[in-house]
């Protein structure tokens, strides 16, 4: 089935089961109306994408950054450190000085 | 409209005023938040005006003038900050429900520089959710209207900035263009806009959307305004990596030179897209900047066309990481949860609009197992293609002329519902983020409806100075038929 | 990390020769990943302090928390240090890359973490044990730690069972270097010796204090077994190793947990493991369906290193030497084996030293080895003391008890001239020919020992020295009797 490369025309670049997938590992949960809608757009946007597929980029260094600088670094001398209680002030959840969150569990490690 | 045809007074102005002693700040402030609480309710351009501490810092800048102390720069000067950029101890929110009363222990290092030249700070402006946006409709706080038409859109994610120029609630404002939210809303809103190069100006305190495109810069109604407010934030900053490693650009000094000799180039294979009046004031563009003496040079770049498509692959990859520390955990929103991964899940499912689930969603996928090499990998190919194109092009001229926005300032709600519509707005302005040039809006008449038109300048990096040049050209092009028509009247 | 196994069983020839760990079969794969925290002031990427046991939340700033808009700045410190210790083990220092690493966990504060994946600043180096065998290293990486989260209400201050926990971040952002071995190991005491020796150079470098007790040195054995010259197999990750003889426990336990599954014809699932100290066990916290998806890609707020050859060979340049050269020196002076108890144990209090300078003052290394190794208070006496002390042991004036005691004398008191000590205690100083003629006397008075022992029988031997002893109250060197009175016997 498909091109000499397996592409099958019409097929679309993104399952619904790839979302899902996307959406759990960034903490993101969608109504099965909110992911048929996530997937047809982001299927959408993917083939709109498509027209670098054709492009031979063979031998072209990717270009990660704009800027040509290269060891930045700073001297290891002790700077300011910020205000517990400002910073505290702003937390959803604290404790004894420290930030509270409900049991960690069925994260990976 | 009356308010937007009489000339405002310049940032540059302003400040000579105030230093002089000719006016007082306290006065200036004043003026500038009556027209705010007048003409806001209807334009929606701040998420929080600073009425109280605008006041104060007026009186503390007035109090310097008159024991013989120069508060800088900007003395007096009212200044609007996008609600991206942090200012401790007061809101930053970026028009999102997930950091809806955030306030940041620290300041961004533009606002400590605008701070120490005197600038005074009105308020903090809206935006489209995490700079995600060509219109500002993304906001969680409700849209900015346009100020020349308040069914329309005032571009994005800058919106309320680029408006609160436009209807000179502030002199001068600031905003983050990682796509073009700087350049796309002023040339929508009809001020200047800039984009400075990647690493003139620091991005500590601006919170990060594309680590590698986003930059700040600054909206003014003059070219020389613009210089000046860059000249202040620019510089290398030791907080940020990938800051340039010299002083404050310089840009004053050469802005009335000219652009006698200086080669405009046209790219001949520019995307398709813009509208017939913005085709029609880009060619008065470049007729104006032949009749100043410029030569116009004929260019190709066929890699211009991929730019919205890697950047649509770069700009979500690096915004899903950089968005990830929105938890729940140590700021902003929490939705409780019985175990912290439930927890994460709902407060980001809360907290977050559609858009910016949208490009999460996208940039994971890009970055992904399996999916790097075809996606984001590709992407930064054929970034390095755009370089080359643009590297190619400077060889032969000193500045590219393009279209800022392919359109004038469209309806609201026309765009809202068709996400690749709504991208399609950044053709123009894209590429120069990709490649870390730096680019500028200069108004440049009106298209449809009477609506703004903006040109955009593109110039090598670090060679801003130059942009400015050509820029502060068309401005007198513009300003010299402004007074024959009067003239004529 | 996820090490990429290179089935090069050619690495280093003689490793042959060594013992492997063998179980109905099956032989021992084991490769070591050590985090070791850096012995920096401040922290990798921004300026808190690097300091442990202070208030919780308190060594903070916007990067350390991963605040909205903070960004990172390298410490170049941190950078020396890890050139350090990656020349120290033989690694090519090179031009590196910063990558992020994208998961979820409440003690990491950006949900990434900053590290190097493509482009490490170290790779392809070694260590060799002190008995030879040689283990490759992979890749040595500069990282950030994460925060401390405390688990509350469970049994145990574990995540099972807890009802919240509290996060402090004061550790997070400290830098870590990551250490990942080649999977070389064949044996439980080999990796035991590798955390041992590595924890020495480190040590000696100054780049950490490598405490395993107190997490400045964290190590994760990655085990599994095969027949022997067979592909490797599945391996799992074994955490929560807390010493080192934690680490060979549960190397031997994993692997034998291993073994019977593959006897079992069961399959051995990839997957991390924690080892239990009580029961002597490793266990899953939870089955993991799919490995978590970090999704690297480059730093963007973040520039190259390049740390270029002036600098590498300023480090070079400076570097100590380590504890195998150290002990190479010491087995050249006293003629016992480099990986000899003694020369290891007194090399790691780092007494090494102390014994090359009591033989620069004339006295025996060999002797004196040997009291440090029993009484390390010793370094603390000035070396020309001990020098003499041992050259009066040496020539046989004092024997080896006599000598440990005026040795004690000498600690306490800081010093102290090891003749006039002896006297005052009344060890005399036996000089050889008083010693002689004690043995013609006791010859004298037992022919008939003395005939056994010059016919063969050694046993007879003891009878003279017997009474030589009693005649000299004690103070005879017993060896110095031996020599005698086998010499007159010849």
């Amino acid at each position: 089935m498909g091109d000499s490369l397996g592409r099958v025309p019409d097929v679309p670049k993104i399952s619904a089961a790839d979302v899902s997938k996307v959406a759990t590992l960034a903490r993101l949960s969608l109504t099965d109306d909110e992911l048929t809608t996530a997937t047809a757009e982001l299927a959408a946007m993917l083939d709109h994408f498509a027209d670098i597929d054709a492009l031979d980029l063979d031998g072209v260094e990717p270009m990660m950054q704009p800027t040509p600088l290269a060891n930045v670094m700073r001297e290891d001398i002790e700077g300011e450190t910020l205000d517990r209680d400002e910073v505290l002030s702003q937390a959803p959840l604290t404790e004894d000085g420290r930030f509270r969150v409900p049991p960690i569990i069925g994260i990976q490690d | 409209m009356s308010s937007m045809s009489d000339q405002p007074t310049t940032a540059v102005d302003l400040a000579k005023n105030v230093r002089n002693g000719v006016a007082k700040a306290v006065d200036v402030v004043d003026e500038y938040l009556a027209r705010i609480d007048e003409r806001d309710g209807e334009i929606n351009a701040f998420n929080l005006v600073l009425a109280d501490q605008a006041r104060e810092r007026a009186a503390e800048i007035d109090a310097m003038i008159s024991v013989g102390r120069d508060p800088g720069p900007l003395a007096g000067v009212p200044v609007a900050l996008k609600d991206n950029l942090c200012t401790r101890g007061i809101p930053t929110t970026c028009s999102s429900k997930i950091l809806a009363d955030w306030k940041p222990p620290y300041d961004a290092t533009v606002v400590t520089r605008l701070r120490d030249a005197g600038a005074i700070f009105v308020g903090k402006t809206n935006l489209d959710e995490f700079a995600m946006g060509s219109s500002t409709e993304n906001s969680a706080f409700g849209p900015t209207k346009n100020p020349h038409d308040t069914t329309r859109v005032p571009g994005g994610s800058s919106g309320g900035s680029a408006a609160a120029v436009a209807a000179n609630f502030a002199a001068v404002s600031f905003g983050s263009d990682t796509g073009g939210s700087i350049r796309q809303p002023a040339a929508l809103c009809g001020v200047v806009g800039v984009k400075p190069t990647y690493g003139a100006v620091s991005r500590l305190g601006l919170i990060a959307f594309g680590s590698s495109l986003d930059q700040i810069g600054p909206f003014a109604h003059t070219v020389r305004d613009a210089a000046v407010a860059l000249e202040t934030i620019s510089g290398h900053d030791p907080g940020d990596s990938t800051s340039i490693q010299q002083g404050p650009l310089d840009l004053s000094d050469t802005l009335d030179l000219g652009v006698a000799g200086l080669r405009v180039g046209r790219i001949t294979d520019l995307p398709k897209g813009a509208s017939p009046d913005v085709e029609e004031r880009l060619e008065a563009a470049f007729d104006a900047l032949r009749e100043a003496g410029a030569e116009i040079v004929d260019v190709e770049m066929p890699a211009f066309n991929y730019g919205l498509t890697a950047y649509y692959l770069i700009a979500p990859a690096e915004a899903s990481s950089n968005l990830a520390r929105f938890d729940g955990v140590r700021f902003g929103m929490r939705t409780a949860a019985p175990d912290t991964n439930s927890m994460y899940t709902a407060t980001r499912t809360d907290g977050f609009g559609a858009e910016v689930k949208r490009r999460i969603m996208l940039g994971t996928y890009a970055l992904s197992a399996g999916y790097y090499d075809a996606y984001y990998g590709r992407a930064q190919k054929v970034r390095r293609l755009i370089a080359n194109d643009f590297a190619a092009a400077y060889a032969k001229a000193d500045v590219l002329l393009t279209p800022a926005s392919p359109t004038v300032a469209f309806k609201l709600g026309d765009k809202a519902s068709d996400p690749l519509a709504m991208y399609l707005c950044d053709t123009y302005t894209i590429p120069s983020n990709l490649t870390g040039d730096p680019g500028m809006s200069v108004p440049f008449g009106t298209g449809e409806h009477g609506l703004p038109v903006g040109v955009q300048i593109l110039a090598p990096a670090l060679k801003d100075h130059v942009m400015f040049q050509a820029a502060a050209t068309l401005e007198r092009h513009m300003q010299n038929l402004q007074d024959q028509n009067v003239s004529a009247s | 990390m996820s090490i990429t196994y290179v089935n090069d069983d050619g690495y280093c020839p003689s490793n042959e020769q060594h013992a492997r760990w063998e179980h109905e079969g099956y032989e021992l794969v084991v490769g070591l990943e050590v985090h070791v925290e850096l012995a920096t002031r401040t922290k990798l990427f921004s300026s808190s302090p690097n300091r442990f046991g202070d208030e919780p939340n308190t060594n903070i700033d916007p990067v350390t928390l991963g605040l909205p808009g903070a960004l990172p700045v390298l410490n170049r410190q941190a950078v020396e240090l890890a050139i350090r210790l990656g020349l120290a083990l033989n690694c090519t220092v090179q031009k590196s890359t910063f990558a992020r690493k994208n998961y979820f966990y409440p003690d990491m504060p950006k949900a990434y973490q900053i590290s190097q994946y493509d482009e490490p600043i170290n790779i392809d180096g070694w260590l060799d044990l002190p008995d030879g065998f040689r283990v490759g290293i992979e890749r040595g990486h500069l990282e950030e730690d994460t925060g401390k989260s405390t688990h509350v209400g469970g049994a145990g201050g574990r995540i099972h069972g807890s009802d919240y926990s509290l996060i402090d971040f004061n550790r997070a952002g400290v830098p870590l270097v990551e250490i990942v071995s080649r999977p070389d190991i064949r044996h439980p005491e080999q990796a035991k010796a590798y955390v041992t020796e590595l924890r020495g150079i480190l040590v000696a470098v100054g780049a950490s204090d490598a405490k395993m007790e107190e997490g400045s040195m964290r190590v994760d054995a990655n085990v599994s077994v095969r027949k022997p010259g067979a592909d490797f197999n599945t391996r799992c990750e074994i955490k929560n190793v807390n010493s080192v003889r934690s680490l060979g426990r549960a190397i031997e336990y994993e692997a034998q947990r291993q073994v019977m599954l593959h006897e079992a014809g069961e399959p051995v699932v990839q997957q991390t493991r924690h080892w239990d100290e009580n029961d002597g066990r490793t266990h899953t916290l939870r089955s993991k369906e799919d490995a978590d998806d970090y999704r690297y890609f480059l730093e963007p707020d973040l520039v190259v290193v390049d740390p270029g050859t002036e600098w590498i060979e300023a480090v070079r340049a400076a570097l100590p030497v380590l504890p195998a050269e150290r002990r190479a020196g010491l087995a050249a002076i006293t003629g016992l084996a480099a990986n000899s108890e003694a020369i290891m144990v007194v090399t790691e209090r780092g007494h090494d030293s102390f014994v090359m300078d009591v033989a620069k003052h004339g006295g025996s290394p060999e002797i004196a080895l040997k009291h440090l190794q029993q009484s390390p208070e010793a370094a603390g006496v000035p070396a020309e003391d001990v020098a003499k002390l041992t050259t009066m042991e040496a020539s046989g004036g004092l024997t080896a008890t006599q000598a440990k005691q005026v040795l004690a004398d000498m600690v306490a008191a800081g010093g102290g001239d090891a003749e006039t000590i002896a006297a005052d205690k009344g060890f005399e100083a036996m000089d050889n020919s008083e010693l002689e003629s004690m043995v013609d006397a006791a010859i004298a008075a037992q022919p008939g020992a003395w005939e056994k022992f010059c016919a063969g029988e050694g046993k007879a031997m003891g009878a003279l020295v017997g009474s030589v002893m009693k005649a000299s109250k004690g103070q005879a060197d017993g060896k110095a009797v031996t020599a005698l009175l086998n010499a007159k016997k010849s």
